[in-house]
């Protein structure tokens, strides 16, 4: 899959999870950029995004990621 | 069940009136805990005031008397102390120490039950071997496994004796759910949640159930079908001796759900039948099938007919005097239960499995049947809604009320709170709803120290007519308020009994203890409810009259000095020796 589709996918997700219809996510979005993203909802984000694309983020990474572009190379990587 | 998300997406509504003060107290990560519990109280009908624990502060908070957990005074305590954290504690011990842990546990939850006036839920360890013994654990004294047995079973002895200590059983969800389900170990590591998001309404949920039984909200009774329910097979095609029932093949399925029902009926639930069959016809195999489990005297009300279920659910509902949302209907039929759904939206209609073998786990895991207590009573409570039916029979050869009310003989005891009848009061006060003057719920504790206070009267009645005993069916708490002043703190009476002047006799004794007392005025207050319309104008129909009037509460008051004893059938006894 393509970064951009997995930017696309994630925004879904954000706009779901956190209930805000306007969430546009860049690469370089960090949970600052988002008012509802903090850190009880990033877990929230952590679960939903590992049920939609079917897989498992290690503690680590949970931990590793500055921004949402990050994510997306995250899950890219488990993708391929 | 709803999902997390879900249940956080309540917060945004309007919040509903009713409010409830719970306090979350966890050695781990709890706020999302907190959020599911309130999101899900959104869904039970109650707003909920949270106070929630800094982390990891249980002990401070309980041991310490000034703490903002005591000074915040909730109803409920939610306690979760997990078992990672056992296992930190288990893993700095010498072996003695560690032999002796489940007891030093023990012990802060006994400081935590001394400390805390409200009630209590703690939740129990999910269990987790640390491997170091393999199988040899059970042989160890200290292993770890072997100390979270004994702390889970030490736990189930502490709340046989304390009333107020409720455990919520985490380690049986865990049984059912699997431990993946329940945690997450890349969640726990960033978060320190020890519970999976997945988890979370499964387990705020099963707390909402515990709560809401405390607060009165139980199913008394199971409207049960026949044929494909009970037994497989039509009786009135089949006939009662080629049903499948007993312990060949599929009947071995039916068999087991029979015996599921009798623990029930055992336990307090009441069974009843409800099925589109001839009436003769539907009692032939309890009466001749020898590998029925249930027998007719099972059955609170059988009704058989080929009238629509709801009406005949209508039916059973105004024999037995209970509310709808106490009722649940079980039915293979999709059709009945859709009927049944549809105008009586208030009746709790599981959408049963379509095997039978799965009939007793799916509605085991539907928890219908949470309480808060159970006295010995429980048990016989089929007995005596059957002897009400019979009752209920009798009325319709009377035209005239008072005739029918002087032939049931009726004789009433007035005793004191005492040991034997404590469980039982403390258990009315928190199911009563409908004739209930103030909704009162109090615990064993609580009842029990009022008894032993000389400001109280405290009055337990119990009503035995020709048919039966019916058993303690009303209380009644007084409180002397000034010296020519007795307040009805509380007043409720079993729905089984309305209707047969019991409340002019409970009345007259109330008077009769006020004079006894130096007492010229009784003042009563009626608090409405959703539940408790029925004694709306009951103050005033007696005789008392309003002096005050407060969002929806009502004060009234009689006094004595004109007051003349109000017309009963009932005779008053003497306490047995």
């Amino acid at each position: 899959m393509e970064k951009v589709e997995i930017l696309k996918q994630l925004e879904t997700i954000f706009r779901d999870v956190l209930d805000n219809e306007g969430i546009v996510l860049t690469p370089q979005t960090v949970a600052d950029d988002v008012e509802e993203w903090d850190s009880l909802t990033h877990i929230q984000l952590v679960v939903a995004v590992e049920k939609a694309f079917g897989i498992r983020f290690s503690s680590k990474e949970i931990l590793s990621w500055a921004n949402v572009g990050d994510l997306v190379d995250s899950v890219a990587a488990k993708l391929c | 069940m709803k999902t997390f998300v879900e249940l956080r997406r309540n917060l945004r509504k309007e919040p509903p009136a009713e409010k409830v003060r719970i306090a979350l107290l966890g050695d781990t990560a709890t706020q999302l805990l907190a959020q599911a519990l309130i999101g899900e109280g959104y869904d039970r009908g109650c707003a909920v005031e949270m106070f929630e624990a800094e982390y990891n502060q249980v002990e401070r908070q309980v041991l310490d008397q000034g703490s903002d957990f005591h000074a915040f005074g909730a109803e409920y305590a939610v306690v979760f102390q997990s078992t990672r954290r056992l296992m930190d504690r288990h893993a700095g011990m010498t072996p003695s120490e560690a032999a002796a842990l489940a007891d030093e546990r023990l012990e802060f939850v006994r400081a935590l039950c001394d400390s805390f006036g409200g009630k209590i839920i703690y939740l129990n360890y999910p269990e987790a071997d640390d491997g170091v013994f393999g199988n040899y654990a059970n042989k160890v004294p200290g292993s770890f496994i072997r100390q979270i047995r004994r702390l889970n079973l030490g736990l189930m002895e502490l709340a046989s004796v304390r009333p107020d200590l409720f455990i919520y059983d985490l380690a049986s969800l865990q049984n059912a759910c699997g431990r993946d389900f329940l945690f997450d170990p890349n969640i726990y590591v960033s978060t320190d949640m020890v519970l999976s998001v997945d988890a979370l309404p499964r387990v705020a949920s099963g707390i909402w159930d515990m709560i809401s039984a405390m607060r009165g909200k139980l199913v008394k009774c199971l409207v049960l079908d026949l044929d494909n329910t009970l037994w497989g097979g039509v009786v009135g095609d089949d006939g009662w001796e080629n049903l499948q029932v007993g312990h060949l093949g599929i009947g071995k399925a039916f068999t087991e759900f029979q015996q599921w029902l009798l623990k029930l009926k055992r336990r307090g639930i009441i069974l009843t039948v409800c099925s589109k069959n001839d009436e003769d016809k539907a009692r032939e195999p309890f009466e001749k099938n020898p590998e029925m489990v249930l027998r007719l005297d099972d059955i609170a009300v059988f009704i058989a007919n080929w009238d629509n279920k709801a009406d005949n659910v209508r039916r059973i509902r105004s024999i037995l005097n209970i509310g709808y949302d106490s009722m649940v209907f079980i039915d293979d039929n999709p059709f009945e239960r859709n009927i049944v759904r549809e105008n009586l939206p208030e009746v709790i209609v599981p959408e049963m499995p379509e095997d039978p073998a799965e009939y007793v786990d799916f509605l085991s895991s539907l928890n219908l049947f949470e309480t808060a207590s159970h006295s010995g009573e429980d048990s016989d409570r089929t007995r005596m809604y059957r002897i009400e039916a019979q009752r209920v029979s009798e009325r319709f050869r009377f035209t005239d009320e008072t005739a029918y009310l002087k032939s049931l003989d009726m004789v009433a005891e007035v005793t004191p709170f005492n040991d034997f009848n404590i469980p039982r009061v403390a258990q009315l006060t928190q199911r009563s709803n409908q004739f209930n003057l103030r909704t009162r719920r109090y615990s064993e504790s609580e009842v029990r120290a009022m008894a032993a206070d000389p400001e109280f009267g405290c009055l337990a009645f119990s009503l035995k007519d020709r048919f039966g005993d019916n058993g303690l069916i009303c209380v009644v708490i007084l409180k002397k308020i000034s010296s020519e002043t007795l307040f009805v703190d509380t007043w409720l009476m079993s729905c089984r009994v309305l209707k047969r002047g019991m409340e002019n006799f409970t009345l007259n004794a109330i008077a009769e203890y006020a004079k006894a007392n130096g007492c010229r005025y009784v003042v009563g207050e009626y608090v409405p409810t959703p539940k408790n319309s029925m004694v709306a104008s009951l103050y005033p129909d007696m005789g008392f009259t309003l002096v005050g009037e407060n969002d929806g509460k009502c004060e009234y008051r009689l006094d004595l000095e004109d007051f003349k004893a109000a017309d009963t059938c009932i005779r008053r006894s003497l306490p047995a020796e």
